[in-house]
């Protein structure tokens, strides 16, 4: 499984990438793993404000709903216009073509709370024990 | 390997002068029957049209025209044996209730007696039309107050609705009912609260009524426990939705101090009755604190399936309740019945006319071939049944709680998880063993959950090969867990790829 | 008893696997308080034979054709079954099925459901149908649900006055108590049409969807297409809605004339009347608009083999995965009763359902025209109608109830269900009306049963 180091990772297995002040996310590997086959996603428009921990999308498998909770505040700058199309991408390439949303940042600080690779990994760790 | 292969196999290794065309046998048998569609051929036709002794008219004098469609595009045009023989074809692809054990937990698979489809059929109910006159339907009448009333002693509860054409739209009345009824006491309340192993109708009908649900947690016995709940409870509480014996099979033990709880706090309780089947002539609804519960007359009731439906979901309530049922309501003047909708804090209605009256019929035809002595019988059979099974399965498959079950016992995963084998593939494999699936991956508390409910009607015999088919499944899943992977085989189709299906909706024939 | 299989042996056999010495012992978990009051009164279990003679009796005190002629419509429909179609729903195969989960044993259900998804999306001309739901009134109501769904923060639903009061009933009370949400009833013209005025005076941004009942309760036809263009102008979703189903063989589409959501009953195709239920609620919707609707979907795929197959699918739609983001709490579709109205339009076909909805518009038409000429009754709405029209009669309800002693049924007293539609009757003529039942009707609504001249309008 997937767990690129130069990313960072909420708790509900969203990841980030910060270039300048816009942050880039996507779900994550064992997020898709979790899901199984993607078959529909939805993702908010351009201008949207998103706010850190609520809900600003979708991603369905077959027998699976589960929401896309925004690891940090600010405005849609940019959508990934194709994914919805192609919902396979998330599971064939979670942390490159199947980036969802890109979000100026209103607080960078909220960067701070969210895990590392490392962190991450044991967290997955944690999560898999208890089931 | 499926039969069309096996077919294929055996005949390939025969002389090549002996065997038919592939394409003409699979053509035949029975693998393969195409769409209405794709037997239509423009000019055929399969009915007729009673006699016309009207003199003629000019249709466009009538209906102008441009109010008329030109054609009836993607209809298909066959004759009426084509239309008997795809069918019956068709019909042959499937497993029923009627060809083998249907071990559905909280459905309810029980027999489906012939006789209630010949009564249901008697043209004084199936050419009764809604609008006559009441004198002209006094029969009709009398069977559903009878009806009404058989239900309200079965649960224990004062007053029936037969509206409801399901449980899911009984369930949708009845918090209806408790809407209406804190309204009109001038203290609207917001929450509905339920337990995380209900049925998704639950919450689903809670929220169509305009409610936040909370879902309460069970306790570690797989039960809820007092505490627990007292800990959700507040003045904005409108109500708890409960099922008793839960979906884990078990009985609510704490069901009168949960519900007397609730009472104190001004809330109150919706039943949901989907498992009543374990419930009678053993405690009652009524008793247990319930102010409102749905049947299932297509579970307890006999009634059949149908392939997804019609079923039917009375709601019966409690007196403070019953201001608020659905109208019309039948009243009784003497001896005559009649429609009335003078009853001016009800809901409103939430099916047209009075419900639906044919599985209204198949289900009294059933109380009344069983009567009470029949429907206790019935219960005590159906709870034995469940733990006679859930004891044969007990050395291979991990029960979800270590009490005993009532109508339904439910296994974990755990037993086979680490094979690498999921419940889904032990599901499908019982269906080259020719039993249809139990009810997999609810409730959601348990992981992987394999919830079985064999039903009263089912003898010795069938529980003990049903439990054989699952024990060499559990013995196959240690030996050959591919067996179960690629399961089944011997179906007619093997397994089909839902991910396809979801990504790339096809939900119609299209010409192309 | 005859249903249930277990011997004293059979139960002593099992009690000892289990364990237990006696069946009671495995109630331990119910409360003793609750067990002692347990006991059902009722009547012991009866013979077959005992149940027959007494649902014969009951089925016989009721009132049925021939004995009565009835010009019954208003939501429910005589209309002839073909033999075919009660003999396929009665195959125990289908009838005793259970909802198609396990889709490699469901194929015959399954394959049939796509059927009828073909032929209802077909018939209203819209791109998807979904498959059944529990008759036309809730279909309505869930049809609305969908719209605010689609086009959220507008609280506002146009019904009209002329749908089926029973219809308006289910939607009040499943809209009733929702937040956000305003019921406006618009009132029909003098043609029996909807109030285009009213409409256009009530149409703006708070309007979720207007519904149009097409035809309407009086049987007049609707123009869909009108409604339509000043619906969508204003950004509200347009609902038609059907209780007459034969109709669509013969008008046009509602997809074509700009419905984005059609309903409808399909108790006319193939299922009995059963004293109104169970039916069918045929629903479709525009492909844009899939992910919103309600109800079961049975979609085409392949298997393992490459086969050609069919699952339920988009079920995270459904009460079962979305729980409370459902988008309905609609469980059961009406399998048995979608399986007779396929079973029926495919033999109907093509040509079929068009020559029987001309044969009702003949036979309506006919018995219009001879009422027309008999000078005692006048059309109360002068517009197109299919196979249900309102006639003016001075003392209805009197002439009625002479026809009733006469055991014929005249339609529908409409001042029951309109107070402000005074001596007006609906009428509902089909193809199992025959010319001497007609005949006999407009004999009867011509006598001069009471000093009374046409009302002038």
């Amino acid at each position: 499984m997937e767990i690129p180091s130069q990313l960072r990772y909420s708790h509900e297995h969203e990841w980030v990438a910060v270039e300048d002040n816009i942050a880039t996310i996507g779900i994550t590997d064992y997020a898709q793993q979790q899901l199984g086959d993607v078959v529909y996603i939805e993702l908010p428009e351009v201008g949207t404000q998103l706010t850190k921990d609520e809900a600003f999308g979708v991603v369905e498998s077959v027998k699976a709903v589960s929401d896309i909770y925004a690891p940090v505040s600010g405005t849609v700058t940019e959508v990934n216009v194709d994914l919805p199309s192609s919902p396979e991408t998330v599971n064939e390439d979670p942390y490159g073509d199947a980036w969802m949303v890109r979000v100026e940042m209103s607080d960078p600080a909220e960067l701070d709370d969210l895990m590392t690779a490392a962190e991450y990994e044991r967290f997955i760790a944690e999560e898999q024990k208890e089931e | 390997m499926n039969k069309l292969d096996q077919q294929q196999a055996r005949m390939q290794s025969l002389p090549s002068a002996r065997h038919p065309a592939p394409h003409i046998l699979r053509k035949r048998t029975l693998l393969d029957e195409p769409l209405i569609f794709e037997r239509s051929s423009p000019g055929r036709r399969g009915y007729s049209l009673p006699e016309d002794d009207i003199p003629a008219r000019d249709l466009n004098h009538d209906l102008p025209s441009p109010l008329c469609r030109e054609t009836l595009d993607s209809f298909p045009e066959v004759s009426e044996g084509e239309v008997v023989r795809h069918f019956t074809r068709l019909s042959q692809w499937n497993l029923s209730a009627a060809t083998t054990l249907y071990p559905l937990g909280s459905c309810t698979m029980k027999y489906n007696p012939v006789v209630n489809e010949v009564v249901a059929r008697l043209p004084g109910f199936a050419s009764l039309h809604p609008l006559v006159p009441d004198e002209y339907a006094q029969g009709a009448l009398q069977l559903l107050d009878d009806l009404a009333r058989c239900l309200a002693e079965i649960s224990g509860m004062d007053a029936v609705s037969l509206q409801p054409a399901a449980g899911a739209q009984g369930e949708l009345t009845g918090i209806k009912l408790i809407h209406a009824y804190h309204r009109d006491r001038g203290h609207p309340r917001k929450v509905v609260l339920i337990p995380a192993s209900a049925h998704g109708t639950n919450p689903a009908s809670a929220a169509l009524c305009g409610y936040t649900v909370v879902e309460v947690p069970t306790g570690s016995a797989g039960i809820l426990d007092t505490t627990t709940v007292a800990r959700f409870v507040d003045s904005d509480v409108a109500a708890l939705m409960v099922t008793n014996p839960n979906t884990l099979g078990l009985f609510e033990r704490e069901i009168l101090q949960i519900t007397t709880l609730l009472h104190a706090h001004g809330a109150l309780i919706y039943m949901d009755g989907a498992n009543l089947n374990a419930l009678m002539g053993v405690a009652k609804p009524g008793h247990m604190g319930a102010d409102v519960i749905q049947f299932n007359l297509h579970k307890t009731f006999s009634t059949p399936h149908g392939g997804g439906g019609p079923g039917a979901g009375p709601v019966g309530v409690k007196q403070h309740l019953e201001p608020y049922l659905p109208i019309p309501r039948l009243v009784r003047e003497g001896n005559d019945y009649r429609w009335s909708e003078a009853f001016p804090h009800s809901i409103g209605r939430v099916r047209s006319f009075y419900g639906n009256f044919g599985i209204l019929v198949r289900a009294y035809a059933y109380i009344l071939a069983m009567g009470g002595d029949g429907l206790s019988h019935a219960t005590r059979m159906a709870v034995l049944n469940a733990n006679y099974l859930r004891k044969r399965l007990e050395p291979a498959y991990q029960p979800a709680y270590a009490a005993p079950c009532l109508h339904e016992c439910v296994f974990s995963d755990e037993s086979f998880r680490h094979l690498g084998v999921k419940t889904l593939d032990v599901a499908k494999r019982l269906l080259d063993y020719g039993f249809y699936a139990p009810t997999i991956y609810f409730p959601l508390v348990v992981s992987g959950a394999l919830m079985i409910e064999p039903t009263e009607t089912e003898s010795k015999e069938t529980l003990d090969e049903f439990a054989d088919a699952l024990l060499a499944i559990a013995q196959e899943s240690a030996e050959h867990p591919d067996l179960l992977k690629e399961a089944p085989f011997t179906t007619p189709v093997s397994r089909l790829d839902e991910t396809r299906a979801a990504r790339h909706p096809v939900l119609r024939w299209t010409q192309d | 008893m005859r249903y249930i299989p277990h011997t004293e042996h059979d139960i002593a056999a099992m009690l000892a696997a289990i364990g237990v010495p006696a069946v009671d012992d495995l109630f331990t978990s119910i409360p003793e308080e609750l067990r002692a009051r347990a006991a059902i009164n009722l009547p012991p279990g009866r013979s077959e034979s005992a149940v027959r003679a007494c649902l014969t009796q009951l089925a016989g005190m009721n009132r049925v054709s021939p004995e009565v002629v009835t010009f019954l419509g208003a939501g429910a429909y005589p209309h002839y079954i073909p033999a075919v179609v009660d003999q396929i729903v009665q195959r125990a195969e289908f009838a005793t099925a259970y909802t198609p989960y396990q889709a490699e044993v469901s194929q015959g259900t399954l394959q049939s459901i796509f059927e009828f998804q073909s032929l209802v999306a077909a018939l209203f001309g819209l791109e998807v149908a979904n498959a059944s739901m529990y008759d036309g009134a809730s279909a309505t109501a869930e049809a609305v649900l969908m719209a605010k769904r689609v086009v959220p923060n507008r609280p506002t639903v146009l019904l009209p006055r002329s749908l089926h009061p029973q219809y308006r009933q289910v939607v009040h009370s499943y809209l009733d108590g929702l937040p956000d949400t305003q019921i406006v009833e618009l009132p029909w013209g003098a043609d029996g049409r909807l109030d285009l005025t009213a409409l256009s005076h009530h149409l703006d941004q708070t309007v979720s969807c207007v519904v149009v009942a097409y035809p309407n309760v009086f049987g007049v036809i609707e123009d869909v297409a009108r409604i339509s263009a000043a619906a969508h102008q204003a950004g509200a979703l347009v609902v038609t809605v059907t209780t007459e189903a034969i109709a669509l063989g013969l008008l046009q589409s509602p997809g074509a004339l700009g419905a984005d959501i059609a309903v409808a009953e399909g108790q006319s195709f193939g299922i009995p009347l059963s004293y109104g239920g169970p039916g069918v609620g045929l629903f479709a919707c525009r492909q844009r608009l899939l992910r919103n609707m309600p109800g079961r979907l049975v979609g085409e795929t392949v298997d393992h083999d490459g086969r050609r197959g069919f699952v339920l699918t988009l079920a995270t739609r459904e009460q079962h995965i979305r729980r409370e983001r459902a988008t309905s709490n609609i469980c059961t579709n009406q399998g048995l009763c979608a399986l007779a109205a396929t079973v029926f339009l495919c033999l109907m076909g093509k040509q079929g359902l068009r020559e029987l909805a001309i044969q009702n518009v003949k036979k309506s038409h006919y018995t219009h025209e001879l009422l027309q000429q008999t000078g005692h009754s006048r059309t109360r709405f002068p517009s197109p109608f299919f196979n249900e029209f309102v006639i003016q009669i001075p003392q209805a309800r009197a002439v009625w109830q002479r026809l009733k002693a006469q055991r014929l049924i005249a339609g529908v007293v409409l001042e029951d269900w309109y107070p402000e539609l005074t001596d007006c009757l609906l009428l509902c003529v089909t193809e199992i009306h025959t010319k001497a039942d007609i005949d006999r009707l407009v004999q009867g609504l011509g006598t001069e049963g009471e000093a009374g001249h046409v009302a002038t309008p």
